[in-house]
């Protein structure tokens, strides 16, 4: 990997948001690179985990939240869990995550923002997830009614997919929880 | 035996097989579970992604219901397992996390109640002799691979379930069951979770790499203890015989109908006639003991 950092473009300002909403301090990384070897994305993506980190301590700037990785990231844990050093990998992916929905970022492939708004809408409404309505919800949002349209019948006729939203939550924590975004 | 039950949201849809199997083996087996009165959400993958405050209130209040109940909670489904372990650890570890979710729920959870996956309460609490004294059949033989995928093995000093790397309480109780417990390298890979409707084309590569593992490896079925790997492992082999013409046929098991089976319950209450790969051969092949 090339890292091109220009004189007048470095900023910590990046690094300083991770750290602040992650709690995580990437400083004692030493780029021994075991993230990346265990990252199942690895041979999907455009960037690896230790690149991600080492452009972080570089303070290269908001470039890295247009990273592919950053919405690949299944927080399978592999990289967090066989890091010498102890660097929480999911928690800054997590950061970086909120960072690029908050900064607007480039939009990347599969709308995972959207897929999430959706979910935590009906968790608000119903204090549980509804499948269908989220399902219905994300691909008009993304306009792929055609892929999987043949499964959710058969889905729906085995009694593997709910066909109405759950009702027996009781929201009284739900309604407290969500009173903290707007 | 008497436990605070959280089935988890997947258990009212895409993971009905697993609720009823876990229900039938923890009636056969006398295990009392309660389920927690109007039980919400624990976020997901979604919470984590958007809020760290909002990814440890969910799971909290649902602890906070067990912890009045004076129960351990068990948990079937992998993600709330691991969002349940994290809100504990996070509460238990950091105070001003504690005062914060205290302020939301305005009560305060102090990441006290002990959280079980149900495979580790059969081994641990039900115990291997009782267990094979319960059962009236055998897999005979089976060859069966146990896939633990992510989020009950990690992060480690978090779930603290069995070995990170290479756990094997699921494949103990395939031995206790009388199956070939298989040797294979894909225990603990990740088969996309989440991405399910997201990012399918990820999901495709990564289940299509855990299959062609456990065929190679001679598996009859993949034994799963997640509802999210379930679905993935299962419903994308007709995607994988459509993009990439590999016919897999491998039927996807919740551990919990494999020991329904071996405890002489039907497979229509353990509600083995739901997913997409039949598993007719897996039926077939338990024997009488």
């Amino acid at each position: 990997m090339a890292i091109v950092i220009s004189k007048d473009k470095k900023e910590a300002g990046l690094l300083n948001t991770v750290k602040e909403i992650s709690g995580i301090d990437i400083s004692s990384c030493l780029q021994c690179k075991k993230c990346t070897n265990g990252c199942p994305m690895i041979s999907l993506a455009k960037v690896t985990p230790s690149e991600i980190i080492r452009r972080l301590q570089l303070s290269i700037g908001d470039s890295i939240l247009n990273s592919d990785l950053i919405w690949m990231c299944a927080s399978c844990e592999i990289c967090f869990s066989r890091c010498p050093m102890h660097i929480d990998m999911s928690a800054v992916m997590d950061a970086l995550r909120m960072i690029s929905v908050k900064k607007n970022a480039a939009k990347q492939k599969g709308n995972i923002p959207l897929f999430n708004k959706w979910f935590l809408k009906t968790v608000r409404a119903f204090g549980r997830t509804y499948d269908l309505g989220m399902i219905a919800a994300y691909k008009a949002g993304t306009s792929s009614y055609f892929q999987d349209a043949e499964k959710v019948p058969v889905m729906l006729k085995k009694g593997k997919i709910a066909l109405l939203p759950s009702l027996k939550a009781d929201k009284k924590y739900i309604k407290r929880i969500f009173k903290i975004r707007k | 035996m008497k436990y605070a039950y959280y089935p988890g949201c997947s258990a009212e849809s895409t993971a009905r097989d697993q609720y009823m199997s876990v229900q039938e083996v923890s009636k056969a087996l006398n295990i009392e579970l309660v389920e927690p009165n109007g039980w919400t959400c624990c976020g997901s993958t979604p919470a984590h992604h958007t809020d760290k405050l909002l990814s440890i209130a969910l799971p909290a209040a649902n602890l906070l219901m067990a912890k009045k109940m004076g129960l351990d909670m068990v948990v079937f489904c992998a993600a709330c397992y691991n969002r349940m372990k994290v809100a504990n650890h996070e509460i238990r570890i950091n105070p001003k996390m504690r005062k914060e979710i205290a302020a939301i729920l305005r009560e305060d959870y102090d990441g006290s109640v002990k959280v079980h996956h149900f495979v580790e309460l059969l081994i641990k609490d039900v115990g291997v002799k009782k267990l094979q004294e319960a059962f009236s059949h055998s897999l005979d033989g089976l060859k069966v691979a146990s896939y633990y995928g992510c989020l009950l093995v990690r992060p480690h000093e978090v779930t603290d379930f069995d070995d990170p790397e290479n756990p094997t309480i699921m494949d103990s109780l395939i031995t206790i069951m009388g199956g070939e417990s298989i040797d294979w390298p894909s225990k603990v890979e990740c088969c996309g979770g989440g991405f399910a409707l997201t990012r399918t084309d990820i999901v495709i590569e990564l289940s299509n790499s855990i299959l062609g593992m456990a065929k190679a490896a001679g598996a009859q079925c993949i034994a799963v203890a997640c509802p999210m790997c379930q679905v993935n492992l299962d419903l994308r082999q007709i995607d994988i015989n459509r993009t990439i013409s590999k016919v897999y046929n491998i039927p996807i098991v919740y551990i919990t109908q494999l020991i329904g089976l071996c405890l002489g319950i039907s497979p229509e209450k353990l509600g083995m006639d739901k997913s997409v790969v039949s598993p007719k051969q897996i039926i077939e092949a338990v024997k009488s003991n």
